[in-house]
């Protein structure tokens, strides 16, 4: 690490809130503040001036800042970004808007599918054609790309992609297209076999089309937010953290925006992480609730899980295929339309259903009293006793009971014939199985059984469902960490400086060939160690991943392999890694087939200095509840007297038998009949099953 | 509390879905064969002791769903309870008792709970190779298009019958591979389902089947309440093989079912195009159920509300005709079938489209003296959806088929061949008020120093897709070399090295008066050269 970190700020921009961390020598103050959509800086600068004052420091004592935002998410969602020109392979012009030739939904004939960032009279295609494997099949036309330069100089452009058939094998097109246009345009210029040299032309082309889409908005953004902070007298570094969860230059985020894109996930995902260093916990899925969806991701070995491609700005019902896929190194997440806000409707067969639509934050859920009439999952967790009406997000909104009870018989009860609160359980049943069906499948995706992990809940609505939801998933541990309210914007704190440089380069085993993979993985190497040197002095580590296939097979798993140059006879041993690995996903290897290798990534990061670490508190101290109320209970399907206990009454080692309710400002931890609740050293909540071994 | 109990039924439906995406995603991730992993040519459902469907993976192709939905009574037919133990997995290909052709292998396998059957796993995928003339439509009958597996069991308590097919099959490796993946796929649907029932101490599926086919049922009869009643026809042309093939189609809509009547469609063809009776109801169904119940899942008692009838003729080939390349015709059933609904239900109908997939299997090889490698190559490529009342048609898009199209640079890794062109082509979308959705052009050589042979499985050459209420048709289809030879529509021919094959993929109808297309929409049509000036 640099030094002179004592004073770490993290800022985190998300759809409504702008959060704020400030670590102060190991105390935490933190504030979130509502997101100002058109000086995003403006509401970092407010949330610094508050934590500042809080914890008795000028803002020019920060020595690093560190930052995530949602803003280039956003500007795809909502298609704000510079009119880009994209100059691609003649006969392929359509790439990004023939898409994979399906429809997502089966039955409904009247989808409509998402329109190509890009519209056809802005792609502009030229001769020139490598090869599958990196050969020139026919020279670039250099002749025609002067015409299409002069044509995208007098088109208003703000921005240029460039992608061509097989860069990923050899980019000498791409970098020589960019050289003719550079000398003709002063525009920002983005190449696929730079943004994202990975096989799979349209989501390559669709990739490097968002970055370049995105990159005039971002660098303006990220300018002006550097000369704010210099201007209040932080002259400290600035890092952005990235998709993948590890942190980059401004100068590199500025230039490849598209990797910020979920980076305030990420942030969450990395809070998960290290609260799972912090207890030992080896096997964790993290689960992430907030107004408007449900975030799941596993984390093994404290590593959140990384995926190199993911899909953004999805279109109808969050479903598989509605939106676009951007191909770079990520924390992989599942993400359904499950959040405190999600409406509740009854469907044609009669049956409740939850999201994706949201009351969002206005109106929000009736029970606010801010012009809400459909029933939210908020207003299904206020009648089930479950949040308290008079204590809400810190007493600041007084929830109706009247006016949740009136839209849920309303939308829900009448229709079905059911009294208010089985309409209100119903609901939340429905919304539970949802993410339990995600998470189920996700993990099932990735070779695992989600069972055997502990849960690690955060964001504001997360505590309300975790017990319910680990019941579902057969889940018998579950912790609920201090803080949760501001999590991505504590992980970005705790991030490493990483980066993860990823190509691909299709090999047979058989025909194995050690040469041309350590040429490819030494580039790779020096690309990743590069971004981190940028920002780090201290030890680097690198993890090196052949993404690898039994030949005929259109699915990699992940391999892990050595970091160290390849010899002829690694072969064998990676044979044997690749079955290894195989049988761990999908039961077992199969025999007498060939393998082959597809793409390969380095994730290079550097090593951090261990926080302090707790085992886990199980058995505790039962305590008495003095307050109670009814609360329905899912298992018994039933309202039971529940104990109220307020969160910060309750020290290390206090024991709560469900069921019961822990409330604090921001949110309530429900402890159902099948659970106990053990508070833990750092503050933590932890739920254990009864009759688990304790 | 039967309200909460009801709400309990609610949510183990949802998570019966759910096991069953599992099971297909299994699938997915496992299947060597191309059709499966990249373009989802398969489904995965789960089934009540009596072989009924109760639900399917979202994930999958109507042809197999609703095939698989009547297949596994077949094999509840034919294997006794008493010969049924914890651990077995039953197989078949037979075109008539599974999906209407030799490719698709069809696996169910009982679930057992604590010694008791439960259900069934079923799950259909199409492998690579079934032996006999390969994946065309040159067999004379059934016999000669490959390994025919009758209702067996592949694997018994648990042992798999190894001999079955290493000897009969060219790729063996790739195939018995598909084999393990669908047996691991059911195998992963058991798990899930016994670990559900465990957790709600449900000892088996009865009340939850009577739950799902109550409730299924009673939505499908309000919703054909809602429908005029009467019967409508239609008929419509295609391509054929050697000669044009006229389908036709009688609906029927009455009270609580819907009917479709085939009589008076084309005789059994000599060529292996013929559909087998099953495989026409699959995509009848799929065509009604998109139209009266797009949101009620798919299940027994979905499917119970409509019939089919058929006496023999192309659309119900009866053993031992040749079915192959059933789906050439078998995919032009939803719009015959949706050309009746909308003499019933005006303006609410989308005009016709591509239909048929313009799917090219090729044969690559070295040119005469030259060195190279030999390949097989399989692509699946769309042409145009019709346009819908309201919307243009979809551009490139496979309708009534639920696969996906492969990306080029994977396609060029798996054989010497280079695809020099795959985009839109303009002008091929029918007009109309709202336009048919546009084909596209596809240019494929061989690399250098070699050469090619390709099948052929292509329709709407001659007999373009039709507009609706006004709307001009889509572009029909051309398959023809780069120096102008034209080639046939179906069968194997051949590409020599140096030139290169090219395919204009028919666009969708037109729907509505094209006098009526609002101007800005005519305006960005000629800004996107969707259309062009001069007709092609």
């Amino acid at each position: 690490m640099t030094t002179g970190q004592d004073v770490r700020l993290g800022a985190d921009i998300g759809g409504t809130f702008t959060d704020i961390a400030l670590d102060l020598r190991g105390t935490l103050f933190s504030t979130k503040v509502l997101t100002n959509y058109a000086a995003p800086e403006q509401a970092i600068l407010d949330g610094i001036e508050i934590v500042a004052r809080d914890a008795g420091i000028a803002p020019a004592e920060i020595d690093i800042v560190i930052h995530g935002t949602t803003l280039a998410t956003n500007a795809l969602i909502a298609r704000r970004g510079a009119r880009t020109a994209f100059v691609t392979t003649e006969g392929f012009r359509d790439v990004i808007e023939m898409r994979t030739e399906n429809r997502f939904e089966q039955y409904d004939l009247d989808i409509v599918l998402p329109q190509p960032l890009i519209p056809r009279q802005d792609r502009f295609t030229v001769k020139g054609r490598i090869g599958a494997q990196g050969q020139e099949l026919q020279p670039l036309d250099a002749a025609a790309l002067e015409e299409i330069a002069a044509r995208i100089a007098a088109g208003g452009f703000g921005a240029v992609a460039i992608g061509f058939i097989h860069s990923y094998m050899n980019p000498a097109h791409e970098q020589r297209a960019r050289d003719i246009l550079a000398r003709v345009l002063k525009l920002p210029i983005s190449i696929s076999s730079e943004v994202s040299p990975q096989m799979r032309e349209f989501e390559r082309f669709n990739t490097v089309c968002a970055n370049a889409y995105v990159r005039p908005q971002m660098a303006d953004y990220l300018l002006r937010l550097q000369e704010r902070l210099k201007g209040m007298g932080l002259t400290c570094p600035v890092f952005m953290i990235h998709s993948g969860g590890g942190l980059v230059s401004v100068e590199t985020a500025a230039e490849f925006p598209v990797r910020l894109v979920e980076s305030g996930p990420a942030g969450g995902a990395i809070f998960a992480a290290d609260i799972a260093r912090r207890f030992g916990l080896e096997r964790v899925v993290s689960y992430d609730m907030g107004g408007t969806t449900a975030k799941i991701c596993l984390i093994e070995q404290f590593q959140p899980q990384t995926a190199r491609t993911f899909e953004v700005a999805r279109t109808y019902r969050f479903s598989k295929g509605s939106g676009m896929p951007i191909s770079i190194p990520v924390i992989e997440m599942i993400e359904i339309g499950a959040g405190g806000g999600s409406i509740a409707w009854v469907d044609a067969m009669g049956r409740i259903q939850a999201g994706p639509e949201s009351a969002g934050s206005e109106p929000g859920p009736a029970c606010y009293g801010h012009g809400g009439t459909r029933p939210a999952i908020t207003d299904a967790d206020l009648l089930l006793g479950k949040l308290d009406p008079d204590n809400f997000a810190g007493g600041q909104i007084r929830l109706s009971v009247a006016d949740a009870d009136a839209a849920i018989t309303r939308d829900v009860g009448t229709r079905l014939g059911l009294a208010p609160q089985a309409a209100a359980f119903g609901i939340c049943e429905v919304v539970d199985e949802n993410m339990a069906n995600a998470a189920r499948v996700h993990a099932v995706e990735n070779g695992k059984d989600i069972a055997e992990n502990v849960m690690i809940a955060f964001g504001g609505a997360a505590p309300l469902h975790a017990a319910r939801l680990c019941e579902k998933l057969g889940i018998e541990r579950c912790l609920v960490p201090q803080g949760a309210g501001v999590g991505s914007a504590i992980g970005f704190l705790k991030a490493p400086f990483g980066y993860e440089a990823v190509a691909s380069q299709v090999m047979r085993l058989s025909a194995f060939d050690a040469a041309p993979l350590n040429t490819l993985l030494a580039r790779l190497r020096d690309t990743a160690m590069g971004f981190v040197r940028s920002g780090t002095d201290g030890e680097i580590l690198c993890e090196v991943t052949a993404f690898m296939r039994y030949a005929g097979q259109g699915w990699e798993i992940p391999v892990p392999l050595p970091d160290r140059a390849f010899a002829a006879d690694d072969r064998a041993m990676i044979e044997q890694a690749f079955r290894a690995r195989y049988a761990q996903f999908f039961g077992r290897a199969v025999e007498g087939l060939e393998i082959e290798f597809v793409t390969w990534s380095v994730k290079a990061q550097d090593t951090r200095p261990e926080g302090a670490k707790y085992p886990l508190t199980l058995a505790g101290t039962p305590i008495v509840a003095g307050e109670s109320r009814a609360v329905f209970d899912p298992a018994t399907g039933a309202e039971q007297p529940t104990a109220i206990v307020a969160r910060d009454t309750l020290a290390h080692g206090a024991r709560v038998s469900g069921p019961a309710v822990i409330v604090e400002r921001e949110t309530s931890t429900i402890v159902t009949t099948r659970f106990d609740a053990v508070i833990q050293a750092d503050g933590a909540i932890l739920l254990v099953r009864k009759g688990a071994a304790a | 509390m039967s309200q909460i109990d009801d709400i309990r039924m609610q949510v183990m439906w949802n998570r019966l879905i759910s096991v069953v995406e599992e099971q297909a995603l299994t699938l997915i991730r496992t299947a060597f064969s191309t059709s499966v992993r990249e373009a989802g040519d398969l489904s995965a459902g789960v089934f009540d002791r009596e072989g009924r469907m109760l639900a399917q993976a979202v994930t999958g192709t109507p042809g197999h769903v609703n095939t698989m939905a009547e297949a596994v009574p077949h094999f509840i037919a034919e294997i006794p309870r008493a010969e049924m133990f914890e651990g077995d997995t039953y197989v078949t290909n037979d075109p008539w008792k599974g999906t209407g052709h030799l490719h698709d292998i069809t696996m169910v396998s009982p679930s057992f709970k604590d010694g008791e059957l439960v259900g069934f796993f079923a799950c259909t995928a199409h492998v690579v190779d079934v032996g006999g003339r390969g994946f065309g439509a040159d067999g004379k009958s059934v016999y000669e298009e490959g390994i025919q597996i009758p209702i067996m069991k592949f694997a018994e308590r648990g042992v798999v019958n190894k001999d079955l097919l290493r000897a009969n099959v060219r790729e063996p490796n790739q195939v018995i591979g598909d084999f393990y993946s669908l047996a691991a796929c059911n195998d992963v649907g058991h798990r899930r389902l016994v670990a559900m029932l465990g957790e709600v101490g449900l000892g088996n599926l009865d009340e939850l089947a009577a739950f799902i086919f109550a409730r299924t049922h009673a939505a499908m009869m309000e919703r054909i309440a809602a429908l005029p009643k009467g019967t409508w026809a239609n008929e419509m042309l295609t391509d054929g093989y050697d000669e044009p093939i006229n389908l036709a189609a009688r609906v029927t809509i009455g009270e609580g079912n819907v009917h479709v009547d085939f009589d008076g469609s084309a005789p059994v063809s000599r060529w292996g195009i013929n559909v087998p009776i099953i495989y026409t109801k699959a995509y009848a169904c799929y065509a009604i159920k998109c139209v009266v119940a797009p949101d009620i899942p798919n299940n027994s008692a979905s499917l119970a509300a409509f019939s089919i009838a058929s006496p023999g003729n192309i659309l119900n080939a009866e053993r031992p005709a040749p079915v192959s390349l059933r789906h050439v015709i078998g995919h032009m059933v939803p719009d015959l079938v949706l050309g009746a609904l909308a003499k019933a239900l005006p303006g609410r109908i989308l005009a016709e489209g591509a239909a048929s997939l313009w799917n090219v299997h090729i044969s690559v090889r070295p040119a005469a003296g030259q060195a190279g490698r030999r390949a097989e190559v399989l692509m699946f490529n769309s042409g145009g959806m019709g346009a819908r009342p309201g919307l243009d048609g979809l551009s490139a898009t496979a309708f009534p088929s639920g696969v996906q199209t492969m990306p080029i640079e994977a396609t060029e890794q798996t054989g010497p061949i280079v695809i020099w062109r795959k985009e839109l082509r303009p002008g091929s979308g029918g007009a109309g008020q709202y336009r048919g959705g546009l084909g596209q052009v596809i240019e494929i050589a061989p690399a250098e120093g070699h050469e090619f042979d390709f099948s052929a499985m292509f329709d709407r050459v001659r007999t373009p897709a039709r507009g609706r209420d006004g709307g001009g048709p889509g572009a029909p289809g051309r398959v023809a070399l780069d120096d102008g030879t034209l080639l046939r529509p179906k069968g194997w021919q051949h590409v020599p090295a140096g030139r290169r094959l090219v395919l204009h993929l028919p666009g969708g109808g037109g729907f509505g008066d094209p006098a009526e297309r609002a101007p800005e929409a005519k305006a960005d049509d000629r800004l996107k050269d969707y259309v062009t000036d001069a007709p092609e």
